[in-house]
């Protein structure tokens, strides 16, 4: 089959490998219908994330038609329609039991890895470096599916690939990251980054009660879709002196009661401390750029929340942990527990309180994929969000392959 | 001295190996195989550093080299230091490792857990360097294991304690090429999440202690290991595992499994 592997920094190409097989009993194979590139993806791409070997298979945005089951699979069928979680949970650990699915215990080989960085081991990912399992991703045409019987969504025909694709991270994401502000009454909420995942906390805050949503991002486009999809109020943080001050004003001198960080560890910024971040990461004394972390901290009213959606992954440097303390912050934070949130935002995507592909601006070839990620992280041509297509599934309905200038397929 | 049915370091603090077990006794009639390496390493070394010293021809410079290297040929040789035995045992008691102590809490019951493991036959699907485990009946078992180098080593076994449940102990018989002893707990979690699991092992020391490192594979982070998937198998059904699953093409390196 066909597949995007990483070989490197900035160097991605899509090689002809094995298919996958079913390698444990509760494993199924998911043909893949449609597949998206994660704004996480771009720190594999720009070389960020540790434990990263060439030949890996990308991609955890993924979604298809079940081919083949484990033995132990009971609840799926062959041809099911499904959605696939980007994480892999096991379902009867301490911490899937408690709906913490992205804490699971035994869905990650390698948790010797992650235990050396982190005290203790989150659950495995698909296509996300050997720390996470080094599970072969499914910016492809096929994946293997583990723990079959707990991850995958079924969905309704009638609703076609790109209405509920992001059912498998960053809808679910936006919408936990929005949740984590513990929104109240008369609240407002600052949300920092309106790339899709920001995109989704805007739509998610306001179905969680908020009464103001104000967003921070650079890229016209962005920001466009925050004011008009979005119905946020927008800053342009390349247009005002101070964003905390900006921020201040408007909130006649609380401050927001609660930030969303929608951006994570490529912060970029104007101010010095976001410029001696790039140069640290760029001599690799540092791995995360915290740019966005400080500001959300000082930004926050006091006994405020700080919400984090955006990915960590190492190590950061003077973070206001003084100004934290003494405003009396919480901090909610975590890679999304998928399980508890896809069927239930199926459900107000079955309703029609949400479109979820209002965040596509390019659609795309498997093959594209190289060019795709250097667009996407380039913010080139408008771009938002990719999704791509193998390309045998272009062919089954009759259309030419992407041509990498968007809209490279039609329904 | 400290029998298999006292508890583990967890609760005493102690790390000592007992006194009836092998420890690092070179004068035992069946050394085993790893020992003679290591005697005739230490003639050869002994040896060498005289012979080095020679070759640039100063007194003063073979005298040291001699002086360094006498001990070695002798403990080669004969098997202890030249020292008092006093002297020695302290100094082996010094280079005996503390006992590799690990737990891991699994949601399923003590009985389950307990049968699992004391059915030895189960245990090459939890051990990654055991390959297989024969039961020769009346506690007795025959291993076969191998390290990540690819080191082969087989041994017997006997069960020196058991109560069902709660504890199993285990030692390698005496005279086998790989010396290990070790004890497995199943104690209820006090916070009702499950079984505390909780394993205690022993090599020998010194340099038998170092051979069991390299050609057996048993470190702390293996035992962890251990128990990682005994957990998951316990409580999934099966063990999470890449092995097996496509890539693209590897660099020479990234055909090692390990990724660091």
């Amino acid at each position: 089959m066909r597949a995007v592997c990483w070989n490197g920094k900035t160097d991605m190409r899509v090689e002809t490998v094995p298919d996958p097989e079913i390698l444990n009993p509760r494993d199924a194979i998911v043909k893949i219908t449609s597949t998206a590139i994660c704004g996480s993806d771009l720190h594999l791409y720009d070389g960020y994330v540790p434990t990263m070997k060439k030949g890996d298979i990308l991609g955890h945005e993924f979604m298809g038609e079940v081919v083949e089951l484990g033995r132990e699979v009971k609840n799926l069928k062959i041809g099911d329609r499904v959605v696939v979680p980007f994480t892999i949970s096991c379902g009867s650990c301490f911490f899937c039991k408690k709906e913490l699915y992205s804490l699971c215990d035994n869905s990650n080989p390698n948790s010797w890895i992650a235990e050396k960085i982190m005290g203790h081991s989150p659950c495995g990912i698909y296509g996300y470096s050997h720390m996470t399992g080094g599970y072969a991703g499914g910016q492809a045409e096929y994946a293997r599916v583990p723990f079959a019987d707990v991850g995958p969504l079924k969905v309704p025909d009638g609703l076609e690939d790109e209405k509920v694709l992001f059912l498998s991270d960053i809808f679910p994401t936006g919408y936990m990251a929005a949740e984590n502000c513990q929104i109240q009454p008369g609240d407002t909420v600052a949300i920092w980054g309106c790339g899709p995942v920001g995109q989704f906390a805007i739509q998610s805050a306001w179905m969680l009660g908020a009464q103001r949503v104000i967003a921070i991002d650079r890229f016209p486009e962005r920001l466009l879709l925050a004011q008009t999809w979005g119905r946020a109020e927008t800053i342009d943080y390349e247009q005002v002196d101070s964003v905390l001050d900006v921020l201040n004003d408007m909130t006649g001198g609380f401050g927001p009661d609660s930030c969303l960080d929608a951006v994570g560890m490529e912060a970029h910024g104007t101010t010095i401390d976001a410029k001696i971040d790039k140069t640290k990461q760029n001599l690799k004394l540092t791995f995360d750029r915290a740019h966005v972390l400080r500001e959300a901290i000082m930004a926050c009213r006091k006994g405020g929340t700080v919400s984090l959606a955006g990915v960590y992954g190492g190590f950061v440097d003077k973070v206001p942990m003084g100004a934290a303390m003494n405003k009396g912050l919480t901090f909610k934070m975590g890679q999304t527990h998928m399980q508890k949130y896809m069927r239930p935002l199926l459900e107000r995507v079955e309703k029609g309180e949400i479109d979820l592909s209002r965040v596509i601006t390019h659609r795309l070839s498997l093959e594209d994929a190289p060019g795709a990620y250097r667009t996407f992280r380039d913010k080139q041509d408008e771009c938002i969000k990719v999704v791509m297509k193998p390309d045998g599934h272009f062919h089954a309905h009759g259309h030419s392959h992407g041509n990498g200038n968007g809209n490279g397929w039609e329904h | 001295m400290r029998d298999a049915v006292a508890s583990s370091s967890f609760q005493q603090g102690t790390g000592s190996l007992p006194n009836n077990t092998a420890g690092f006794d070179a004068e035992r009639e069946d050394t085993g195989m790893m020992y003679r390496v290591g005697q005739a390493a230490m003639v050869l070394s002994g040896a060498a550093l005289v012979a080095l010293a020679a070759r640039q021809g100063r007194w003063k410079t073979i005298g040291a080299a001699a002086l360094a290297g006498a001990p070695l040929v002798y403990r080669g040789a004969t098997g202890h230091w030249p020292v008092p035995q006093s002297v020695a045992q302290k100094a082996s008691d010094a280079m005996t490792s503390p006992p590799i102590e690990a737990a891991i809490t699994i949601d399923k019951p003590a009985a389950e857990l307990y049968a699992f493991w004391r059915r030895l036959e189960n245990l090459p699907r939890i051990m990654k360097n055991v390959e297989q485990v024969v039961d020769l009946g009346d506690g007795r078992s025959h291993w076969t294991g191998k390290s990540a180098l690819g080191f082969k080593a087989e041994w017997d076994a006997e069960i020196v304690d058991e109560q069902e449940g709660r504890r199993l102990s285990w030692r390698s018989l005496p005279g086998s090429q790989v010396y290990n002893a070790g004890t497995v707990w199943f104690d209820e979690a006090p916070n009702g999440r499950g079984v505390v699991v909780r394993v205690s092992m022993e090599l020998a020391g010194g340099l038998g202690h170092l051979a069991g490192k390299t050609f057996h594979g048993t470190t702390l982070q293996q035992v962890k290991e251990d128990l990682k998937r005994f957990k998951a198998l316990m409580e999934t059904g099966e063990i999470a595992t890449t092995d097996g699953q496509p890539h693209g093409n590897r660099s020479l390196l990234g055909h090692i499994h390990n990724p660091i």
